[in-house]
């Protein structure tokens, strides 16, 4: 038996595209949790994860590597940086809490495309329809929205730089429309 | 597009991110085991489909994910105030909208065809 090995397969190997403008790369795997607390167990949480959970809409926070992103009243995405094989150190982490909370592993879930460069905005709004522009959408913001026909959740990581986080299965069809905007941003 | 405002959120976001939720301030009764079957089809089934002023139940689905209610004109389409769930009905003037006040092609393009 023991010479089964599982061989871990990213949904988005060998897939490429960009243009002139616009940098699409698959972001490497990370370990992500969805979080669920209440407004009065926020504080609790915030220490054992190491980072400040964001009370305020469209607002993230980050710290050693993890990133909190506010998705609703009292809904975060966590995401850690270069997670391990196995197990999650953030799922660990909200446990070591003690506050009532509901963390999912959602690690395997999600992948994420990084788009950058100076066309990176006109890019995801080739089928997002949020305002990307620094005044509404800063550094930092993030948001829960949709490019084209599927859900995604947004991240602006510098001023042209975003991380779009999706669910791995619809992956092919997120790197496939961002393509495609980046043909049309470098035009 | 239609913007709409999300009290959670807020902020005006585009109408993609939404879903329509029924009708809104709608009491569930308290005993509803002993109500009789008209009483019940009344709760469960039968809505007012008013023109004009409505108030609605809307879900930021592909947002905050957050339920909230909306007062819209349904003649105009017009959102009037959104506001939290679980806050008493917003009481609103009549918009007095009619057909008359919809945007139509004729009206916003007039003889350029």
């Amino acid at each position: 038996m023991a010479d089964h090995i599982a061989v871990r397969t990213l949904p988005l190997t060998g897939f490429h595209g960009g243009s002139s403008a616009v940098r699409l790369e698959a972001a490497a795997p990370a370990e992500r949790i969805s979080l669920r607390v209440r407004a009065e167990d926020v504080a609790a949480l915030s220490g054992p994860l190491g980072i400040d959970l964001p009370v305020k809409p469209k607002t993230s926070s980050s710290d050693n590597g993890r990133t909190a992103l506010w998705l609703g009243p009292d809904e975060w995405l966590v995401i850690a940086e270069g997670g391990s094989d196995v197990g999650n150190s953030l799922m660990q982490a909200a446990k070591n809490s003690g506050a009532l909370h509901s963390a999912a592993d959602v690690s395997h879930r999600n992948t994420a495309i990084l788009v950058s460069g100076q066309g990176a905005a006109a890019a995801i709004n080739a089928g997002c329809p949020q305002d990307l522009s620094l005044k509404a959408f800063p550094v930092g913001a993030c948001s829960r929205t949709v490019l084209g026909k599927v859900e995604i959740v947004l991240l602006r990581t510098a001023e042209e730089a975003f991380r779009v986080e999706v669910w791995r299965s619809f992956s092919d069809y997120a790197f496939g429309l961002l393509a495609e905007g980046a043909q049309d941003a470098a035009v | 597009m239609l913007l709409i405002h999300c009290p959670y959120c807020e902020e005006d976001r585009s109408e993609l991110e939404f879903r329509w939720a029924g009708e809104a301030h709608i009491a569930r009764p308290e005993n509803i085991a002993a109500i009789s079957d008209e009483e019940f089809a009344e709760y469960f089934f039968l809505r007012n489909n008013e023109k004009g002023l409505t108030y609605e139940r809307w879900r930021h689905i592909h947002g905050c994910g957050r339920f909230f209610n909306a007062a819209r004109d349904t003649v105009s389409d017009r959102f009037l105030t959104t506001y939290k769930a679980g806050l008493p009905k917003q009481v609103l003037p009549e918009t007095g909208a009619s057909e008359k006040t919809v945007e139509t092609y004729e009206a916003t393009e007039g003889d350029a065809r």
